[in-house]
């Protein structure tokens, strides 16, 4: 069996009295895309933070490729290869969407290439033709397809969205479940997700969890047809 | 016309006015004026130290003085030791720069947040004012030169061309190096601003969390930004410690400190023209208006007008809750919705019979 | 031995003073997240008008206890107002604006009273231990902060105006829909601030004198302390005024001054790196 791309042992996050991870162990394969469900206060958002540095775990290791980076800095975690787009879409307001992706490509690439690399991908999320603007100004949706820019130009083997598809149109939803799609063809992907109808779009695994520990990890067909996450859904979601 | 031009455009004027008002002035002005005028420049350095930390790197400093009051502190002493000015000038540049450095490592690195960094630098400028306050007796010297306490060090040389210690400076000078230094800092941080360093703090200062997530140090970059921004403050300081012949501990002071603020809100962060105008700006209303230190004179024209804290403090106040984002940018953004305005209505005259 | 008492009145003291100039920056900060920077011109102000009293024929414990209070306080209230409720929420531009005030309140004295130094004389005398003679007074500041410090605790814990205030700060959303008026707590709370700032101010009046400048010795330290204490109101200014003028009051009998000085604002930026969320940020962190 290939090396893992990725692997948590025994992860855990304690706040004071609350604890948001608890003894989580997860795996993911090269070029493997994993859905993450689960309701809201789940840890969901408090993993990927301590995937990508910002947050030190309480206990436990994050490996990826082997190194143990459950204590390094965000931006080294960066430089390795793992890109993340946050919930809340996390990008420079006061700069263009031009600037934005230029910051991302000329960290990896030299001059030219990232010049040549900053047009294709406004090409590529549909944003050509609003590359003046400030991205402050720009719609909810649009700042999100910034943010993907921005991750995907950074080129990292390892990319954890966090609900890419929230707050979106439906024609959005389509282009983003295909973009994903497309994205996964060449990189992992980890997605967290609430919208079930996305998640059917794009996955083949999912990883359940719930009050900070991991409830089931199967296929997306037998995932909907789980009792146990149908109860912590409370039958909404997995009905429809 | 496209940005991209405006932009070239710009600093062509800038260039232009910048020499001819460098080799006119000596020529068209009293002295006691290019006097006045040779120190609104170094002013000016250091409004643009503070610029650049604070406008485009996001790094709040209460405290730049200490690197201007070390710059001059350091020339008057390395000066009275040696003699020949090359020395001490490098020193009063490497020296700030090196305490910038070693602060801002500890702050930048130790991760104190940007409300606890303003309080810390604040702090640190006024330790160096109570310890140097303090020096007045003949026991505390550095080599042959006496710190002088709150007396300040009188008689500071002034600077020489290198090598030939016999050929000091002359107010004229003086007046030519002041222009050139602020010419060269301005053009210089222009460079500076526009290359991937300066896109990257400005990122960093847009969203720290989203650089350090795209791969860029936040910490190293903000230490690098503190550091050429207190070498700038300690050459400013050295002109300074030229330009009067005498250094005092109150250039570490609060006053000092609040004055570079408000140069650098009322012009405007982001910019560097604007810090220029508002320290150029105030320094001349300052002086306007009378006096620096209110001396409960006997009208009361002179206790509210010739009144520096009193006017300053009217100012920040009005300008942080009416002007938060300084004159220069207030005013381009007036500008720029006046061109829209005025090409809206062109275009209306051209189409009248649009279709509805 | 009286030497022994004799230091221990001078750290009591040292920590008292810190406290009280300490207390009413803390309520501010604590409750409403601003930061003062005019703080030390509020400590100013209650000297001055505590001298202005008494020079008017008012008893010197009358103008200090009270006197000086209520007039800093209604400035308090009028500054808040004016020009706090507008920044709200803008930490950096809170900050800026209450400088442009210190500035605009020293120039205004300045020009009121001149800048040389006014004082009274402290009342009460000296008092002797074994060989040493000390001021009584240092024993009536030392008095005065205690109780200051317990009228605060008891008030927050055993009132329905510390349980507003205490509520309103955790979350104004919730506090309104309750029927609370947050802008009638945040004046009121800026107002109780500056009164005791004010109090501060003026009990200590008769040890050092009064000059418009004299704010700036009083806002680096008590912004530390605030700073060091942490988020805890009480238990933060105490804890941060023990350690800080512990080591104050240590360093200036063994050194100098100014030495005192430095070394207090040298241990508070190692406290700072060391624990970046003040000293109840890790411990006490349950406390009022």
């Amino acid at each position: 069996m290939a090396a893992p791309l990725l692997q948590t042992r025994d992860l855990s996050m304690h706040f004071g009295g609350v604890k948001a991870v608890r003894h989580v162990n997860f795996t993911l394969a090269e070029g493997e895309l994993r859905c993450l469900i689960g309701p809201n206060g789940a840890g969901k958002s408090t993993f990927f933070k301590m995937l990508t540095g910002q947050l030190e775990p309480s206990h436990g290791q994050v490996l990826f490729r082997g190194h143990d980076i459950s204590r390094a800095h965000a931006h080294q975690i960066a430089r390795l290869g793992i890109g993340i787009k946050t919930q809340v879409p996390s990008v420079f307001d006061g700069l263009s969407v031009r600037e934005n992706i230029w910051l991302a490509a000329s960290r990896v690439h030299p001059r030219e290439r990232a010049r040549r690399l900053v047009d294709e991908m406004l090409e590529r999320v549909g944003l050509t033709a609003a590359a003046g603007r400030l991205v402050g100004q720009l719609a909810h949706g649009q700042r999100q397809w910034v943010e993907l820019g921005l991750v995907l130009s950074t080129d990292p083997e390892l990319i954890l969205l966090d609900e890419p598809a929230a707050g979106m149109t439906h024609d959005e939803v389509l282009r983003t479940a295909e973009l994903v799609r497309e994205i996964n063809r060449t990189k992992a992907l980890i997605v967290v997700e609430h919208d079930m109808q996305f998640i059917r779009m794009i996955a083949k695994r999912v990883t359940v969890f719930n009050q900070g520990s991991v409830l089931v990890e199967d296929a997306v067909e037998n995932i909907m047809r789980n009792p146990l996450v149908r109860d912590i859904y409370l039958g909404k979601q997995a009905a429809a | 016309m496209n940005l991209r031009s405006l932009n070239v455009l710009g600093l062509a004027l800038v260039a232009v006015i910048g020499v001819a008002f460098m080799v006119l002035t000596p020529r068209l002005v009293e002295l006691d004026t290019m006097l006045d005028l040779t120190v609104y420049m170094i002013m000016a350095v250091l409004a643009l130290s503070l610029a650049l930390i604070w406008g485009y790197g996001g790094i709040l400093c209460f405290g730049q003085s200490a690197f201007f009051g070390l710059g001059a502190y350091t020339y008057a002493i390395a000066m009275f030791n040696m003699g020949e000015s090359t020395l001490p000038i490098l020193l009063a540049v490497a020296l700030p720069a090196g305490f910038a450095a070693v602060l801002g490592y500890f702050m930048f690195y130790g991760r104190i947040s940007d409300v606890y960094l303003g309080v810390i630098t604040l702090t640190v400028t006024l330790i160096l004012f109570n310890s140097i306050n303090s020096t007045a007796g003949p026991e505390f010297h550095i080599g042959s030169a006496r710190l002088g306490g709150f007396n300040g060090i009188p008689g500071i040389p002034p600077l020489n061309f290198p090598g030939n210690k016999n050929a000091a400076i002359d107010l004229e000078g003086m007046f030519y190096l002041a222009t050139a230094s602020l010419l060269a800092t301005y053009f210089g941080l222009r460079l500076l601003l526009a290359s991937q360093f300066g896109r990257v703090i400005v990122g960093i200062r847009e969203n720290e969390r989203r650089a350090e997530l795209l791969g860029y140090d936040p910490r190293a970059y903000k230490l690098a930004t503190f550091t050429i921004g207190g070498a700038l403050a300690g050459f400013a300081g050295c002109l300074f410690a030229n330009w009067g012949n005498f250094v005092s501990p109150t250039i570490f002071g609060l006053a000092q400190s609040a004055q570079i603020i408000i140069w650098v809100i009322v012009g405007g962060r982001g910019t560097l023209i604007g810090p220029i105008i508002g320290c150029i700006g105030i320094q001349w209303l300052s002086a306007a208006l009378g006096a620096n230190q209110p001396s409960g004179g006997s009208d009361w024209w002179s206790k509210i007008f010739a009144n520096a804290p009193l006017i300053l403090g009217v100012i920040l106040v009005a300008f942080v809750l009416l002007v938060p984002k300084g004159l220069v940018p207030t005013l381009a953004d007036f500008a720029q919705s006046l061109l829209r305005a005025l090409r809206r209505r062109a275009k209306r005259r051209f189409e009248p019979q649009q279709a509805e | 031995m009286d030497l022994v008492a004799l230091l221990a009145i001078q750290v009591l003291y040292a920590v008292a003073s810190l406290a009280l100039i300490s207390v009413g920056l803390a309520i501010i900060f604590g409750m409403m997240r601003v930061i003062n920077l005019a703080h030390g011109e509020f400590l100013m102000l209650g000297g001055y008008a505590a001298i202005v009293a008494t020079s008017h024929g008012i008893s010197i414990w009358i103008s200090m206890l009270i006197v000086a209070p209520i007039v800093v306080g209604l400035i308090g209230v009028i500054v808040e107002r004016t020009i706090i409720r507008f920044l709200y929420g803008r930490m950096i531009d809170t900050m800026l604006a209450t400088w442009g005030l210190s500035l605009f309140l020293v120039g205004l004295t300045t020009a009121i009273f001149g800048n040389t130094t006014v004082g009274i004389s402290a009342p009460l005398g000296s008092f002797q231990i074994g060989a040493y003679r000390t001021s009584a007074y240092t024993l009536f500041v030392i008095a005065v902060a205690a109780v200051v410090l317990g009228v605060i605790f008891a008030v927050l814990r055993w009132t329905r105006l510390g349980l507003i205030a205490r509520g309103t700060m955790q979350n104004a959303n919730m506090a309104a829909a309750l029927g609370v008026n947050p802008p009638l707590v945040y004046a009121v709370t800026f107002g109780i601030g500056a009164a005791l700032s004010g109090l501060a101010g003026a009990v200590l009046a008769p040890v050092s004198g009064v000059f418009p400048t004299i704010g700036v010795a009083y806002v680096a330290k008590s912004f530390i302390t605030v700073i060091g204490g942490g988020a805890a109101i009480l238990s933060g200014t105490v804890s941060a005024s023990v350690l800080f003028g512990t080591i104050n009051q240590i360093a200036t009998f063994a050194t100098t001054p100014v030495f005192g000085e430095v070394a207090l604002l040298a241990a508070a930026i190692v406290l700072i790196r060391l624990l970046p969320q003040g000293i109840t940020g890790r411990f006490f962190r349950r406390g009022l």
